[in-house]
């Protein structure tokens, strides 16, 4: 890797793509790495596309990630992924969620959908992607709200830190009732990318 | 020994001002300032802090508590401070005696906002000192150091975020002293030449202010903010803010010239560097604010093409200056699409299902009324399919401008639509103003109980301030009746037949009307009490597309029935309003469970 690490993580407002994010980048300075976490809400919140950008490694200066320099973009949605394929660098790889929110836009019929889109997940991105079921394993494990922690699982596997790291940064976010469920869906993650 | 601490610029903030022993801190929810104060109240009450009803008050706080003695701190987004403008101006001239500390957070790109205002231009207006940091650790450090300097000079001091400072999270070495900061507020002392701003002490103040900001001149010339980088004196860089890291990024080898105390500017230590150098350029971002202040000075600085005034910058587009300036700049590579990607739909954000507002404005929709619009989450009326606002300006502007128009003759049904804090912020005197000038104007209060754009802060409807404390919750109803009006109606924001009776009356009244519309806001509710979903019957369903009208982001296209799509409801997102169960004719539409919801 260079000498900066970038991560992009894209998808719909009320994903916990923030959350993620944070642990992410928790994690890279409890790692000893120097990290600038940068993100853009307000309007966000209502539905709208949501990315955050995770920078990390020995000296970072500016919290944005230049144009197709993702080393690393999550997707909490395929829709999302298509969207943000510019994002990655040529070599840079995807982790993305198997899931479909469909914008209002579409649903209510004032603009045309894309039809078969994980398919042309697979396509548009080819080996550089894992298509993950993170929403679905969440499902199964009890909250389906719990598969941006799947995500951090399958993304720990891409990253430098030890999981200790990611544990420590998750206690310090999330609350004690919650935590043995999101700790399951970080392992569940972990499983599915050896 | 060292504690650092991830934080965004907002929380460094928060966690300066308790270390340097503020005393009052208040805003007004704006974003991206927000959550400074949020974080302030986390101190339990260490420091006295507010929810103020507007800019203008929460400026008022603070400077009564300066006078007095008390370190204060107010914090707005941008254009709330044209809404302070006004104390500002003048306490500027009657200089502080404790600290005032005043971050105004800049939105470059307008990420949520309705301008690109740079506020440094304002500051300069302002006669006032100014730090701008470039990330987490300086807003800790300078607003630290912001309040030390506003009572060592007199000076209003303010700390310039945007968008990117306030809501990135970097490093922040808080030290091995943090801890409340114990600073007595100083004694006040009754100054009536210094404090009453009368023609006759103003005119000895507008000399005073000349005389500091050459004191402040000489304070930002020594200012350990202020600080040569050496590098190869082929090219030079004055720049500052967020614009410095850029910089560092893509101009690893160049001699800087960061500016982190940048009003008034340290001319001297810019011609030192500019002597260092050969060619000097400056990198910021928004206005030329510090270029033009060096070419007015006579310091040479060069010119170039490449566009940064608009919107936010970033590392690309510093690249692209590189490139103009040293034309070595790597162009970056982006992967190529294996395939044709086709048109991708849009995803902007819009009304939450189950929104209070939603039956508001399908029903002004199906009155055919103009509508002129307020700020917040109702703003998104405007998208289509509701497509249900014809102008939004300011905070406030909604009833003044309806007046406006109705003075100008617009005819038919005419509306002025404004939410519960907006119309606490600056909505009450444009009320007044139609009621004293006999203005046929209605206005539509849509009244949710909270603050919802910025993320649900109290305000003086929800009954809770700041510190979640109880207070008294502010009547609407009452306060239009106190202001004159006639016609107050109140209705229930999800019976969409009340509110079609009641809309009909009053926009077709001819006097000042108020209907306050009254609906929490469903995301609060959801919280607190979960969702009762509803789903659609397909067999009752005829493909109207009636309730897909609504922009609800549960009802999504089901199965087509010839050129027309049935309905289909997703109940992980629906809330359960039953504003769609109202407008369907056909019955298609009922709670999941049998017995009724509402």
């Amino acid at each position: 890797m260079q000498s900066i690490t970038n991560v992009t993580l894209v998808g719909v407002g009320g994903q916990g793509i923030l959350l993620t994010s944070d642990i992410l980048a928790r994690a890279a300075a409890l790692s000893g790495f120097d990290v600038k976490k940068s993100e853009i809400h307000g309007m966000s919140q209502r539905g709208g596309s949501v990315s955050s950008q995770v920078r990390f490694g020995r000296a970072v200066h500016s919290p944005i990630i230049p144009d197709a320099e993702s080393d690393v973009l999550v997707a909490f949605e395929l829709l999302e992924a298509v969207r943000c394929f510019p994002m990655l660098r040529p070599e840079g790889k995807a982790i993305v969620d198997r899931r479909d929110i469909v914008p209002l836009t579409v649903s209510s019929g004032m603009q045309p959908g894309v039809e078969d889109r994980d398919g042309l997940v697979a396509k548009l991105y080819g080996d550089r992607a894992r298509i993950v079921d993170a929403s679905r394993i969440a499902t199964e494990i009890g909250n389906v709200r719990t598969a941006n922690l799947v995500l951090a699982g399958a993304l720990s596997r891409l990253m430098p830190f030890e999981v200790g790291a990611w544990h420590d940064a998750m206690r310090a976010r999330i609350k004690e009732s919650l935590l043995a469920i999101n700790l399951q869906a970080f392992d569940a993650g972990r499983d599915l990318v050896a | 020994m060292s504690n650092i601490q991830l934080l965004s610029g907002n929380e460094a903030v928060a966690h300066a001002a308790y270390r340097a022993g503020c005393h009052v801190a208040a805003a007004y929810p704006g974003t991206p300032s927000t959550e400074i104060l949020e974080n302030i109240a986390k101190f339990n009450g260490a420091i006295d802090c507010e929810w103020s009803v507007n800019e203008k008050v929460a400026m008022e706080v603070g400077i009564g508590a300066s006078i007095a003695g008390a370190r204060a701190l107010v914090a707005m987004k941008h254009v709330g401070l044209n809404v302070a403008m006004d104390p500002l101006m003048t306490y500027t001239y009657v200089g502080t005696h404790g600290a005032l500390v005043v971050v105004s957070a800049d939105d470059p790109g307008m990420h949520s906002s309705q301008n690109e205002q740079d506020n440094r231009t304002l500051v300069k207006f302002a006669r006032a000192a100014q730090f701008e940091p470039a990330d987490s650790q300086e807003a800790y450090d300078m607003t630290r150091e912001a309040f030390e300097l506003s009572e060592r000079t007199g000076s209003i001091v303010f700390i310039r975020l945007t968008t990117r400072t306030s809501h990135t999270s970097t490093p922040v070495d808080l030290g091995d002293d943090f801890a409340r900061g114990e600073v007595v507020p100083k004694p006040y002392v009754k100054n009536i030449r210094k404090n009453v701003a009368v023609p006759a002490n103003a005119r000895l103040m507008r000399v005073e202010i000349e005389k500091r900001l050459e004191v402040l001149r000489a304070e930002a010339e020594r200012s350990p903010f202020n600080r040569i980088e050496p590098g190869d004196k082929r090219l030079g860089i004055v720049t500052s803010a967020v614009a410095y890291t850029h910089v560092k990024e893509v101009f690893p080898e160049s001699a800087i010239l960061k500016l982190g105390f940048s009003n008034p500017l340290p001319l001297d230590l810019v011609r030192r560097f500019a002597a260092q150098v050969d060619r000097l350029v400056v990198v910021e971002e928004l206005d030329p604010v510090i270029r033009d202040g060096l070419l007015t000075a006579g310091i040479p600085v060069e010119r170039y093409k490449t566009e940064l005034s608009m919107m936010e910058i970033n590392p690309t587009r510093v690249r692209a200056l590189r490139h103009e300036l040293l034309g070595d700049a790597p162009p970056t590579a982006a992967a190529t699409a294996p395939i044709e990607v086709p048109a991708l739909p849009t995803r902007p954000p819009v009304l939450c299902a189950g929104c209070s507002h939603r039956g508001v404005f399908h029903t002004l929709a199906r009155l055919g009324a103009t509508v002129s619009g307020d700020i917040g989450c109702y703003t998104l009326g405007c998208a289509p399919p509701l497509g249900a606002m014809d102008t939004t300006i300011c905070m406030g502007a909604s009833i003044g401008a309806a007046f406006g128009m109705r003075k100008a003759g617009l005819k038919g049904r005419l509306a002025a639509v404004i939410g519960d804090s907006t119309f606490f912020h600056s909505g009450m005197t444009g009320l007044l103003d139609v009621v004293y000038n006999r203005g046929p104007v209605t206005v539509l209060v849509l009244d949710n109980r909270i603050t919802a754009m910025t993320g649900h802060q109290q305000n003086p409807g929800s009954g809770r301030n700041l510190l979640e404390n109880a207070s008294e919750p502010a009547d609407i109803a009452a306060i239009c009746r106190a202001l004159g009006v006639k016609r107050v109606a109140e209705v229930d924001a999800y019976n969409l037949t009340q509110l079609r009776e009641v809309l009909e009356a009053e926009l077709d009244c001819g006097e000042p009307s108020v209907v306050v519309v009254k609906g929490d806001c469903a995301l609060a509710v959801r919280r607190k009490t979960g969702a009762q979903p509803y789903c659609v019957d397909p067999e009752k369903c005829k493909a109207c597309g009636a309730c897909f009208k609504l922009g609800c982001p549960a009802i999504i296209r089901g199965a087509a029935k010839g050129k027309t799509f049935q309905a289909h409801i997703d109940s992980t997102v629906c809330f359960g309003c039953n504003v769609c169960h109202q407008v369907c004719k056909f019955g298609a539409i009922a709670p999941i469970r049998s017995e009724e919801s509402r």
